[in-house]
């Protein structure tokens, strides 16, 4: 059963503001200088009252770090990031914030209504310090009394790093190793955030958990870290959402999500990324350079990802599936949106090894404005993955003549028993279908929003009820401007 | 690519004798070439007009025309529809005033259900006469009870748009468009293209049941046969791109038997 | 430089030593074209899989073996008895051995007029400046390090040139023998097809070696299709088992005009077979297909490039592979649409039959697209023989091996029915024949 998104909202208020509290009184005294050192990174440990193995493996990181360059090969520019000209341990700007929605930008105030988002969730959303209303304390109560009753664990990571050691020490890097690629190394190094989950044996998760039950939805950490393990037959579903978009400079976020899926296990990993894409200049907006992988490291087990990735300046995203165990399944649902000056190189990789694995992938990308989006995706099949199959659709939509979609699928197939198709198309937003929508009375923006909805219908789908009514407006949003 | 479409004030209906559709001296050219050179027409409520024509006269220019579609730039003459300048509006402002074009070749909508798609023009056309917007539910139960009225099948309504539609079934979403969104005028094209003998009846059937005082129709077609099932109170001749010759139904008929021989040269 | 450098010094010194004796030496501006190449080369260094454009070929043999520069001798070298892949059709012949045109084996015929085919050193002895606008300025050496090799070292080749409004009546045949010298050799054959306003014409290139030995065929080709040409531009790789064969075809294709290119490649340790097209006229049209059977420890790599740059243009590319043994198959497509390249047409499809547990295939088919009127799709699949279908033939009688068989060539066919003219489809058909009954007869685990 799951609980009403009311409840969660409310939830959601309660376990924040005790989170911001605490962490507000507590990082206030010492923020940590600019830069990245090595003592930066013992700092934080120290902190997050870390053992010495976390540590270690933090400097490991760090080290390695050093040595290493920015991945290039991603269609996407922007200038050399000055790793020493940032904070990686510092307050929330909450003292900053505004006071009442008065002093909030008015253009923010139209998407959060557009969205449908209400009055109170507005103000969090765009940092207003708020009352809490400590109204429902028992609703708290029961959704964290539901989840332990079946043995879910379900908390920041820093705090099961103290409470569950063996099953963190376990699993954390055992997807992305520590030196998988610098921005995940980066991560490795300095994470301070992020949140962990165990499903235990034979449980199906009573609820969908969700970024918003939990603490930090307002200044996230730049470096989250989030781990996830289905025991055997298992199943989770886990929404991540940004689902409001933020201001910000360039900021660099880069978190890594791993997914550990045992035999029989499912976890279905729902995204709805709207972090602030910068102004129709391009100036601002958020560095989205994020690592997230899934092993089915079980026989029959199954890991899908679904993505509407509308936001952010820049996006370097491919969550991937490693199909380890015989007959798992990866699944990678994507709709990415880029207006004006966005920039993404998204994709998946699906790197088959198990026998009878299949993977599946359904990629709806649209461009418009002076965008420029590319889809990168991965089908790896080992010379063990006898009986694989991949199937992979890639569609892209131009809306516009001075954007660009691009489309680069790698297919390595060293296994003849194995199927993999591909297809991709390329088309533009269809006149025809525009005339059609206004002559039957539908204004031009909402016939592009409702043409653009259509087209992304599939991954639409995958999504569960209340995050899909969300991404369906937050298409027409995004895609504000982009006609007329 | 368009315009941002003008806010006009919703109009009442006016019940007078006036025409609701004068076409006055229209002239439209399309990729540069004129293919309407003056053509004129009037329309009442109440009266359904058959325009018939050989291939390439211009019929259906005539109806991407009125309803605004790009590409199809009037140099001359105009367009009032109750009275009101018809050429300054936007295509989906035609629409919410009331004009409904019925296509030739109704488009495809891939993903988008024909339900949402009919529910998001109404409450389009709805909130631009100011009035509110009907709720999923209340919605469901308008189209049902015109599918019903239609005999029209509500699996259409869960399809995407005119996707994997056959020739008839296409037909027929467009008179179902039509009923549920209630034109005063409507522009039907070629509705007759690509139908058997039996799709044409069932779609003629769903248009007739259409008729009212209230509305008026534009019925356009190559063939009489149409119009054996809509039956016009006045047909006229469209060729060279204006309009060569109007009578009573029996016109159609003439036509019929002796084809368009004699208003090629017209066009000529 | 993401390319190996080490590789590159002996072709430089080989360059250096030899370059008096190139052939056009002393005409200015092919000495200067050929020091910026050589420069050019020396600065990319041998490509690696570094390089995104070479992610899946390595050039190990240029790592390994010492290739020297064919000499006299070698271009004499006895040929033997040479197949031709069209027979009587074949209207005009020209035979290179080692990379150099060899009279004694041609038969180029008579041309019409305002039509003319002969070598590379003849049309650089006769009148070089006739040539200077197109050679090495259709190819462009912007990170094309063996082309750049090429254009340095070009040594001999054909240079086929039909005026406006001229059709060829017959297909010319262009037979390149390589492998029959006794150490390994590199030779950098460089060939021009022009094609004027209106000019029709079919070019056969069949490429074979003699025996195992290594030899490095490096072989470059400019193509220029003027308005409303059509070029037929067909080729047959069928080198000795120790050859390590590059293509590099390049092509500019006008308004209203047509560039066909086919290529079926059964030989060679490792090929590649590099296309770029770029269609510069409204109106034109390219199609681009491939073939290819390997086996054994065998490299096939069929990169394409197709650049539209302009309003409504259009390009249609077929590439199906079948691996058996450890052999490895590779393609990369792209598809680029520029700014104004509004109303392209493009589509691409690449799929490839897998015969043994080892073999591999890498595919990767690009679109790059910055207009927004287009219509562009690629797709590509991977897979084994249809046991259904394989068991289906059986249960009618046919033995499994010609089961399979049959299979395969149903499986290739799409690739095949356009080939014109009838004998080189015949021809064609029966190197499928041989190659399959190589493999019925137990070699195909190498």
């Amino acid at each position: 059963m799951a609980v009403t998104a009311e409840t969660a909202k409310t939830v959601n208020k309660l376990a924040e503001q005790k989170y911001k509290y605490g962490f507000v009184t507590d990082i206030e005294a010492d923020t940590a200088p600019k830069g990245l050192s090595e003592d930066i990174v013992r700092f934080i440990s120290n902190k997050k009252e870390e053992p010495e193995w976390l540590l270690d493996w933090r400097l490991e990181a760090y080290r390695h770090w050093l040595t290493m360059a920015e991945p290039k090969w991603a269609k996407v520019r922007f200038p050399e990031i000055d790793y020493d000209d940032a904070y990686y341990y510092s307050a929330p700007k909450a003292a900053d914030g505004p006071k009442s929605l008065d002093e909030v930008d008015p253009e923010l105030l139209r998407t959060y209504q557009k969205l449908g988002i209400p009055l109170l969730e507005q103000e969090r959303l765009a940092g207003v310090a708020v009352d809490a209303v400590f109204d429902s304390v028992s609703v708290a109560t029961t959704f964290k009394k539901k989840l332990e009753e079946v043995g879910v664990i379900f908390c920041p990571i820093s705090e099961a790093v103290r409470e569950h050691p063996e099953l963190v020490r376990k699993y954390m890097g055992s997807v992305v190793p520590y030196s998988d690629n610098k921005h995940a190394t980066l991560n490795s190094a300095v994470f301070t955030d992020g949140s962990f989950v165990y499903i235990p044996p034979g449980v199906r998760c009573p609820m969908e958990l969700s970024t918003y039950f939990r603490i930090n939805a307002e200044n996230t950490g730049q470096f989250e870290r989030t781990l996830i393990i289905a025991d055997e037959g298992a199943y989770v579903s886990y929404l991540e959402g940004c689902t409001a978009p933020m201001r910000d400079e360039n900021q660099l976020h880069a978190a890594v999500v791993e997914l550990v899926a045992l035999d029989g296990a499912e976890i279905k990993y729902s995204t709805v990324q709207n972090w602030y894409p910068g102004d129709a200049e391009g100036r601002g907006g958020i560095y989205n350079f994020v690592t997230k992988r899934g092993l089915c490291r079980g026989r029959d087990s199954k890991i899908s990802w679904t993505q509407v990735e509308t936001g952010s300046a820049i996006t370097w995203k491919y969550p991937s599936c490693i199909l380890e165990g015989d007959g798992s399944v990866g699944e990678f649902y994507s709709i990415a949106i880029t207006n004006n000056r966005q920039q993404a190189d998204t994709g998946t990789k699906m790197i088959h090894i198990g026998k009878n694995t299949r993977s599946r992938i359904i990629s709806k990308g649209i461009s418009a404005g002076r965008a420029e989006q590319t889809y990168r995706g991965l089908v790896k099949v080992l010379p063990t993955a006898k009986g694989a199959r991949n199937h992979t659709q890639c569609d892209s939509l131009l809306i516009g003549d001075e954007c660009g979609a691009h489309t680069v699928p790698y297919i390595e197939n060293k296994n003849m028993h194995s199927v993999v198709e591909h297809e991709a198309t390329t088309s533009k937003i269809s006149e025809d279908q525009l005339f059609y929508c206004r002559q039957r009375g539908i204004p031009a923006e909402d016939a592009v929003a409702l043409v653009v909805n259509g087209f992304c219908r599939e991954v639409l789908q995958q999504l569960p009820m209340e995050f899909a009514v969300e991404a369906q407006k937050l298409v027409g949003i995004s895609l504000e401007g982009s006609v007329g | 690519m368009t315009r941002k479409p003008q806010k006009t004030k919703p109009t009442k209906v006016k019940m007078s004798k006036k025409a609701l559709l004068e076409i006055k001296a229209l002239h439209v050219t399309v990729d540069g070439k004129e293919i309407l050179k003056g053509m004129d027409l009037v329309l009442n409520r109440g009266e359904v007009h058959a325009i018939m024509g050989p291939n390439g006269s211009g019929k259906s220019t005539l109806a991407y025309a009125m309803a605004g579609r790009g590409g199809y730039e009037v140099t001359k003459g105009r367009i009032l529809y109750g009275g009101r300048n018809l050429l300054r509006m936007e295509p989906e402002e035609r629409a919410a005033e009331g004009l409904f074009l019925a296509f030739q070749y109704p488009v495809e909508i891939p993903g988008v259900a024909n339900t949402t798609f009919l529910k998001e023009a109404f409450n389009a056309i709805r909130k631009h006469r100011g009035e509110g917007e009907l709720d999923a539910m209340q919605f469901l139960k308008l189209v049902r009870q015109k599918t019903k009225e239609l005999g029209i099948s509500d699996d259409m309504l869960r399809r995407p748009v005119n996707v994997g539609f056959s020739g008839g079934e296409k037909k027929r979403n467009e008179v179902l468009q039509m009923a549920v969104l209630n034109p005063d005028l409507a522009v039907l094209d070629e509705t007759d293209s690509g139908l058997d003998i039996d799709a044409l009846k069932v779609v003629a059937e769903g248009v007739n049941a259409l008729r009212s005082p209230e509305r008026a129709m534009l019925v356009i077609t190559h063939y009489q046969r149409l119009l054996d099932y809509i039956v016009p109170d006045r047909v006229h001749v469209l060729a060279g791109g204006r309009i060569a010759r109007s009578g009573g139904k029996e016109l159609a008929r003439e036509l019929e038997e002796k084809g368009y021989a004699e208003f090629a040269e017209a066009a000529a | 430089m993401a390319g190996n450098s080490i590789a590159v010094r002996p072709f430089v010194e080989q360059f250096a030593a030899l370059k008096a004796g190139l052939p056009g030496t002393g005409v200015p501006w092919l000495g200067d074209l050929r020091e910026a190449a050589i420069e050019r080369f020396g600065d990319l260094g041998v490509p690696t899989p570094r390089l995104e454009a070479w992610k899946y070929t390595r050039l190990r043999p240029l790592e390994k073996t010492a290739y020297r520069a064919v000499g006299e001798a070698d271009a004499a070298a006895d040929a033997g008895r040479l197949p031709s892949v069209l027979g009587a059709a074949a209207g005009h012949r020209l035979v290179f051995v080692n990379g150099r045109l060899r009279p004694d084996l041609s038969t180029p015929g008579a041309l019409p007029d305002g039509a003319r085919i002969e070598s590379l050193r003849d049309a650089l002895a006769s009148d070089p400046g006739a040539l200077e606008a197109q050679l090495g300025r259709i190819g462009v050496l912007d990170g094309q390090p063996m082309l750049a090799l090429n254009t340095a070292m070009m040594d001999d080749g054909y240079v086929l040139r039909v005026g406006p409004g001229v059709a060829l009546p017959a297909p010319v045949e262009i037979v390149f023998l390589g492998g029959t010298a006794d150490e390994p050799v590199a030779c950098h054959t460089r060939n021009l097809i022009l094609l004027d306003e209106g000019s029709r014409a079919t070019v056969v290139e069949h490429h074979l070696g003699a025996g195992k030995g290594a030899y490095f065929a490096n072989g470059a080709t400019e193509i220029s299709v003027a308005g409303a040409a059509h070029l037929t531009h067909h080729k047959v790789q069928a080198e000795g088992s120790g050859a390590l064969h590059l293509a590099t075809v390049h092509a500019e294709v006008g308004a209203d005009a047509t560039y066909e290119g086919f290529c079926f490649a059964t030989g060679a340790r490792l090929s590649r077979y590099e296309v770029g097209v770029r269609l510069v006229g409204s109106g034109a049209n390219c199609s681009l297909t491939g073939a290819y059977m390997m086996r054994g420890d065998q490299h096939c790599d069929n990169t394409t490039v197709v650049e539209h740059t302009v309003p409504d243009t259009s390009c249609r590319e077929v590439f199906k592979g079948v691996l058996d043994g450890k052999a490895r198959g590779v393609f990369q497509g792209r598809i680029v649409v520029r700014e104004d390249a509004q109303r392209t047409d493009g589509n691409q499809t690449c799929k490839t039959l897998l015969l043994s547990d080892r073999a591999e295939i890498d595919a990767k088919p690009e679109l790059e697209i910055y207009a927004d009127d287009v219509k562009c799709s690629h797709g590509a699949t991977v897979g084994a023989i249809d046991e259904d279908a394989l068991f289906y033939l059986r249960s009618r009688g046919i033995p499994e091996a010609a089961a399979r068989g049959l299979l395969v060539r149903s499986f290739l066919a799409e690739t095949l029915h356009d080939v014109k003219p009838e004998p080189l489809a015949e021809a064609l058909e029966e190197m499928i024949a041989a190659w399959l009954s190589q493999a019925a007869n137990g070699e195909q685990h190498e």
